[in-house]
């Protein structure tokens, strides 16, 4: 048993490269392996052209932002950005101009005498952001760096990490577990799930072409529709998930556009979200669907609402996504 | 930090009285041994016909308090060094690695802390001399008290470890840093208050030890404890006793007060990431 399965993946320089999957799935394990805190029981890791697997953390052209920060409480924020430069044996003058640098590129000027204890969460994870990318590493290692931070907070840093990295560069290689982060910063995005990867893609791909029914229900919310459902409501056989947004809610035995279907049911409650509200439909066969209807604030739409009265779910057939992998039990994500 | 707790009147003040209780058992015969100290009467009379400086003359002039005093310190340094250097490695060795019997190991280093004295010092007598053919005398008290001193450091350093997690360590190797740089710009530093503590609870124990030191120590040598303990019922030394006593009690509040001090300035931020 193996934390990790094979796994063969490429990485471009420069590249925003996310892992993403469930506690567990095995993606904070290989990017411990990538910073030598780890190390595989076979296989390689290459850095460039280098081979690196055998390499202890502290000879490789990587650096770490680590989940928790690990900023040394005993020393203030410039010196602990300019540590890497200091054991590198760096001169005094020149270490301290990149870490003023460095404090400059997270937007933290001036905060170099304060004690890291006198920070917020935001402003650590940029002191341990500054501190790794002071030295200009090859591939910069995040491990879930804006999980301890609020959700506001969080929105605000994924942008600007996301900023940060392509003023700098570097590639980094970015672990978390929440699929919208992965979605909006990443080039690319791995999926891992039990200690095997899933799907590699663009985040695009990732969401209109997911390979699996993991990766449809873990990405973003979907509708699955499969075995007999499949028959009884599509007429074919096969595992097919389908986006919420990508359904309609018509009255029963209306009229749609060519290449549509439609599968009569009863909405069973309402969760309003805000930007959208969420139907859950109970099809005539017992199966659900969760239909999303975008708040356009329009008032010719009938509103929704729990009711026994018969409705119907619109469906383009383009809007089915095929999967592989059927046999696998998915949860479905309201 | 910590929230009041929030306790019925009537319990409090019985707490208070307790308290108080406890305190007077504890302090009034130091007072006592103080006060004494200037007390004119050889005998201890109560209360004193009057007070007088004049034992404080005769202690400062006594030889034998003096050398007695010198080993003491002597003793109590070096086994505190040793205690620093081996604890600190033990400590280190069993929190950053797994092996196999890792806590028996770590038991086997606090043991001796729990161990009777009397225990220790015939055993490490019997083994000194029998076993190893060494003649009792200062080495000996030093190795002796050093069993012992090792479990603060140990602990200390111990908890520290445990309290500050793998990731600071990590983080300079990441950074860089050799295992050698790692320890001197990252452990030690964040060990060192846990180490003073640790020490100056190991000098505080090898200073006032009295029963393995009896076992130990060869016919020449002396310790405070010791020289105490040969001239308490000597009528004419007894008043001195009194204030070597009182000087003790003065002198050992230090080290204390330190530790506590120190032990408690909480090395915050190393572990806990969200504040």
């Amino acid at each position: 048993m193996h934390a990790v399965e094979d796994l063969d993946v490429e990485i471009a320089d420069g590249e925003f490269f996310s892992m993403l999957g469930p506690s567990g799935s095995g993606k904070t394990t290989v990017l411990r392996m990538l910073a030598g805190f780890e190390r595989p029981t076979r296989g390689s890791i290459l850095l460039g052209d280098h081979d690196a697997t055998g390499l202890p953390p502290h000879r490789r052209d990587v650096n770490t932002v680590f989940q928790d920060y690990a900023i040394f409480p005993h020393m203030d924020v410039l010196t602990n950005v300019e540590y890497g430069l200091r054991v590198k044996r760096v001169d005094r003058r020149q270490r301290r101009r990149r870490a003023e640098e460095a404090l400059a590129a997270v937007r933290l000027e001036g905060y170099g005498r304060r004690r890291p204890t006198q920070h917020s969460g935001g402003q650590r994870q940029r002191v341990a952001l500054a501190r790794a990318l002071v030295n200009r590493p090859k591939v910069l290692l995040l491990d879930e760096p804006l999980g301890a931070l609020d959700l506001k907070l969080r929105r605000e840093m994924q942008l600007e990490l996301k900023q940060i990295q392509r003023d700098v560069g570097i590639t980094f290689v970015f672990v978390t577990h929440d699929q919208e982060e992965a979605l909006s910063m990443s080039d690319r995005v791995a999926v891992f799930r039990e200690g095997r990867v899933e799907q590699v893609a663009t985040p695009v791909e990732l969401y209109e072409r997911p390979a699996s029914s993991f990766v449809a229900g873990f990405v973003g919310t979907s509708n699955r529709i499969g075995g007999r459902a499949a028959q009884q409501l599509l007429g074919t056989a096969g595992e097919y998930a389908v986006r919420p947004e990508r359904l309609r809610i018509v009255p029963a035995g209306a009229s749609v556009a060519p290449g549509e279907l439609t599968m009569p049911g009863k909405v069973r409650e309402v969760v309003y979200l805000g930007p959208a509200a969420h139907a859950i439909v109970e099809l005539n066969g017992g199966s659900t669907l969760t239909v999303s209807r975008p708040n356009t604030g329009g008032a010719s739409e009938p509103p929704l609402e729990a009711s026994d009265r018969l409705v119907a779910v619109a469906l383009h057939r383009d809007s089915l996504i095929e999967l592989s992998g059927g046999t696998e039990k998915t949860e479905e994500k309201p | 930090m910590n929230a009041p707790l929030i306790i019925d009147r009537r319990l409090k003040a019985v707490l208070r009285g307790l308290t108080g209780l406890v305190l007077l058992v504890v302090y009034v015969p130091l007072v006592l041994v103080v006060v004494n100290s200037f007390n004119v009467d050889r005998t201890f009379t109560w209360p004193p016909p009057s007070l007088t400086l004049h034992w404080w003359n005769v202690a400062a002039h006594s030889t034998g308090a003096r050398h007695a005093l010198l080993v003491s310190v002597e003793v109590a340094l070096l086994a505190t060094a040793i205690a620093l250097v081996l604890g600190t490695s033990a400590g280190l060795a069993l929190r950053r690695t797994r092996f196999f019997g890792r806590n028996v190991v770590s038991l086997l280093i606090i043991l001796p802390i729990a161990l009777p004295g009397i225990v220790t010092g015939i055993a490490l007598n019997n083994a000194f001399r029998t076993m190893l053919g060494l003649e009792l005398g200062f080495l000996t008290i030093v190795v002796a008290h050093a069993t012992f001193c090792i479990v603060t450091v140990f602990n200390n350093v111990q908890a520290r470890i445990q309290r500050l997690g793998p990731s600071l360590e990590q983080a300079s190797a990441d950074l860089g840093a050799g295992p050698f740089t790692t320890f001197r710009l990252v452990t030690f530093p964040m060990l060192r208050s846990a180490l003073l503590a640790g020490g100056l609870l190991a000098f505080g124990l090898s200073f006032d030890e009295i029963v393995v030191t009896t076992f130990t120590a060869g016919p020449q040598e002396q310790t405070l404890p010791i020289w105490i303990f040969q001239n308490l019922f000597r009528p004419n030394q007894a008043p001195v006793v009194n204030v070597v006593a009182a000087v003790l009690v003065l002198i050992s509040a230090v080290p204390i007060y330190l530790a506590q001090r120190l032990s408690g300035d909480v090395v915050s931020g190393g572990a806990a990431g969200a504040h």
